[in-house]
């Protein structure tokens, strides 16, 4: 899978547009992963996981400043996201099945927050790009 | 047998109430060539699927479409018998149409998201969660026929 001049193009301008609701969105993707997808919830048990918790809203954020990071170096997100790669591989070492739960939950919220802007082709970028956001960060997981 | 409760039942009658199946199903069935072409395998049929906009515009997507979502309505009518409903359409998507199930799946992710841009703030948390897991029991039941 390789992200085309055009889906590159249509994931910045996503993130563009979105940029000032980062850290809303991340939270927002977050507690719908948890809500939707119970078993998510698995990992972080030393969370408070109600609606509104302030560690949700602070992960949510981080989540967010890294999808943004990826954006904006999106010719390469293996080099962006390097460290985070070997962080998920030797401590955090999350499924690599939930990577797509929390990417459909972030294009969940993109359709909520920004329907117009979530056409069919962009749809189909920003699937791939989370889709390789998510490959990157299990990729040295053996 | 799948526990439906009272809460969930409510969410999904609401949102399937509101809910055009003519446009959601030719927009769900849409995305699903767009977003995962590999999908298209199954309509070779279909005409012209050469770009999104043919897509789009196809009035053989359309149509198949909401076939496929007038069908969904079958499950939302029949919560408590979805493993019967769909068991002559299981059948039929082994031994005929030759569908790998984890299509499915794609096609219930997407029907999400169309909900989504859709219901706006009104598909809550807890709406995505009635919907997905109805979508995964839908899934499950028509993959339940093949051998």
């Amino acid at each position: 899978m390789v992200l085309s001049a055009n889906d590159k193009t249509n994931v910045k301008g996503v993130f563009s547009k979105i940029s000032s609701h980062a850290e809303e969105y991340g939270a927002e993707t977050l507690e719908r992963m948890f809500t939707t997808y119970p078993q998510t919830k698995t990992y972080f048990p030393h969370f408070d996981l109600h609606h509104g918790s302030a560690q949700v809203k602070a992960h949510g954020k981080k989540v967010a400043a890294a999808l943004i990071e990826a954006a904006n170096h999106i010719d390469d997100i293996a080099g962006a996201l390097s460290k985070l790669s070997d962080l998920h591989a030797q401590k955090l070492r999350v499924d690599p099945v939930n990577f797509k739960l929390l990417g459909q939950c972030f294009l969940v919220v993109m359709a909520i927050h920004h329907p117009s802007a979530l056409t069919p082709e962009v749809h189909a970028s920003l699937d791939k790009f989370l889709c390789a956001v998510g490959n990157v960060l299990t990729s040295k997981y053996r | 047998m799948v526990h439906w409760s009272a809460e969930e039942k409510q969410l999904i009658a609401s949102v399937w109430s509101k809910v055009n199946v003519e446009e959601c199903g030719a927009e769900a069935l849409a995305r699903l060539l767009i977003v995962y072409p590999w999908t298209q395998r199954f309509f070779a049929s279909f005409g012209n699927l050469s770009s999104p906009t043919a897509i789009i515009g196809n009035p053989k997507v359309r149509a198949h479409g909401k076939k496929v979502l007038t069908s969904f309505g079958e499950a939302v009518k029949n919560l408590d018998n979805i493993k019967v409903t769909y068991a002559k359409l299981s059948e039929l998507h082994c031994e005929k149409l030759h569908v790998d199930p984890e299509n499915f799946r794609l096609l219930g992710d997407i029907l999400i998201i169309v909900l989504a841009s859709h219901f706006a703030r009104d598909f809550t948390p807890a709406c995505q969660f009635a919907w997905q897991k109805l979508v995964g029991v839908v899934a499950h039941a028509l993959a339940r026929k093949y051998h």
